[in-house]
């Protein structure tokens, strides 16, 4: 026993540790940021959030986060599909490349989706500076999340309840319906809400190809980093907190759902 | 016959969004020859800008992988009130804008800030650039180990106590044994994310040239200096590193995903 007790011993030790780091590099500036944009009170946060350029810029992000979240939902899970269930040459180099938007630094992405889709374009599809690019480049980063979370769900999936479905004389599409679609649920929802709090808060994909126009296609980040260039710091502060609500929002709900799940499969 | 329909819609949608836009920087970036592009990524402004990546790199992926170790060894291991919260957080820099993190770090150390009076510069410098770097790359490792520790389970470990084993010698001849591609793998992707940073960087760094910028400060800097083929060659070096990464992901998780 005194050697268990002597190896749990240094638990506590490394929690404290764990906590002193997160405070130090994630927790402090997060508070000294709180503390910036509500430092003139309520009024002053409101009112430094709800600027007419503000609003246009937050009411843009959401909207078009939204709109490739559900974009992810169905082909997200259809890459997923096909990298699973289908087989053909290149499938291995397919889906490494799955994951080239997280390895891609942003701005890089940005550029790429410029030169083929912005003014020399060499196919002659020109989107740059419309609201139009805001959503490509959105898509290009938020791409892995969806099929990473849908693939190891359906890799584990059992074969054997579809084959009972066809069986019975179900089709196909009934079968992706009842057997397959609700046990993929879970992972999708969790991978369209982490590619939706990606894409609330994107900038550097964004930054080149949307030209930031305000009211037009300046979205809430590049809109926060305008408002420090220009000395608003009180602005971009609280047009932050406004990001990281909805970011701590979408996880702690992940996590909730996350914990509701495992608890039901023990049950 | 829906199978091929599928497969074909996959493939478009992947050629559409990344390769093609890709193989056009590759090839954008040598056309008016090798010597041009050799020589954008070669001058003292370009230099300087990938080795202060690379100096960032070696502090924030040494940092974020020791610390991801003790944290998922401790959320996993150890039952403590708020475990939701700690999680929570430590997936934080996965969900938040790395402008916000930037502007986060700029309030705690810039003039009016709580740490305004530290002796060492901080803004503008290398220190706040390593945070910034630190802070959106910290998840990787955690989220990578955790799962792997919960799967190993504690019997061999308290086997190993029972028989008079240290916890310094657990952790060396059993844990960490277990959990080492996991290991491994979240440094990959802490390292793609800490060469990659961008926004948190942009706003910290003050972006002198030839003093605080990193690699992609670099490509940005370029492009709107309208020298279209330094910024496509600096943005070659960054996607052959991406697909050294890639690369790397594939041989440690052979099993996953495909036969």
């Amino acid at each position: 026993m005194p050697a268990a007790s002597r190896a749990r011993a240094g638990i506590p030790l490394s929690l404290g540790v764990v906590l002193a780091y997160l405070t130090a590099v994630v927790a402090l500036p997060l508070a000294a940021l709180t503390w910036r944009a509500t430092r003139e009170g309520a009024t002053g946060f409101w009112e430094s959030v709800t600027t007419p350029d503000g609003m246009a810029a937050l009411k843009l992000t959401l909207a078009a986060s939204l709109g490739v979240a559900l974009v992810n939902a169905v082909v997200g899970t259809l890459i997923a599909w096909v990298l699973v269930r289908d087989d053909f040459r290149g499938k291995g180099v397919v889906n490494a490349l799955i994951d080239l938007p997280f390895a891609l630094p942003t701005i890089v992405a940005g550029l790429t989706l410029l030169a083929l889709y912005g003014p020399q374009s060499p196919v002659g599809v020109n989107v740059a500076y419309t609201r139009t690019s805001i959503v490509l480049a959105m898509l290009f980063v938020t791409l892995p999340f969806v099929v990473r979370t849908v693939q190891p769900v359906l890799l584990e999936l059992d074969r054997e309840l579809e084959e009972a479905a066809a069986s019975l004389g179900a089709s196909e599409l009934q079968i992706f319906r009842r057997v397959v679609f609700p046990n993929l649920l879970p992972g999708i929802l969790s991978g369209v809400a982490l590619a939706f709090a990606k894409a609330v808060g994107e900038f550097g994909s964004v930054v080149i190809i949307t030209g930031n126009l305000p009211f037009e296609t300046q979205v809430s980040a590049v809109y926060i980093f305008g408002q420090l260039e220009s000395n608003n710091v009180a602005g971009a502060a609280a047009a932050s907190v406004v990001l990281l609500a909805i970011s701590f929002g979408i996880l702690l709900a992940i996590g909730g759902a996350r914990r509701h799940v495992t608890r039901h499969d023990h049950a | 016959m829906r199978r091929l329909g599928l497969r074909i819609v996959a493939l478009l949608y992947l050629a559409a969004l990344l390769v093609g836009p890709l193989s056009l920087v590759f090839w954008r970036a040598f056309e008016t020859g090798v010597g041009p592009a050799w020589d954008a990524v070669t001058n003292d402004a370009a230099l300087h800008a990938f080795k202060l990546t690379i100096l960032i790199a070696l502090v924030a992926v040494p940092a974020n992988t020791i610390f991801g170790v003790v944290a998922a060894l401790a959320i996993v291991r150890r039952p403590f009130r708020g475990k939701g919260l700690v999680n929570a957080i430590v997936d934080l820099p996965l969900a938040l804008s790395p402008v916000v993190v930037g502007l986060a770090l700029f309030l705690l150390y810039g003039r009016e800030g709580w740490f305004a009076g530290l002796p060492v510069q901080v803004l503008f410098a290398l220190p706040s650039m390593i945070l910034a770097t630190i802070f959106v790359s910290l998840p990787f490792v955690v989220r990578e180990v955790v799962p792997v520790l919960r799967e190993i389970g504690t019997e061999q470990e308290q086997a190993a106590a029972t028989l008079g084993a240290s916890g310094l010698q657990i952790f060396r001849r059993i844990t960490f044994p277990a959990i080492r591609w996991a290991v491994a793998y979240g440094v990959v992707l802490t390292t793609a994310r800490s060469l990659g940073e961008y926004g948190a960087v942009a706003v910290v760094s003050g972006r002198l040239v030839g003093e605080t910028e990193t690699a992609t400060l670099h490509v940005e800097e370029r492009f709107q200096a309208f020298d279209l083929v330094g910024a496509y060659a600096s943005s070659v070096v960054l996607a052959l590193l991406a697909i050294a990464v890639l690369l790397s992901m594939s041989l440690l998780k052979p099993k996953e995903g495909i036969s």
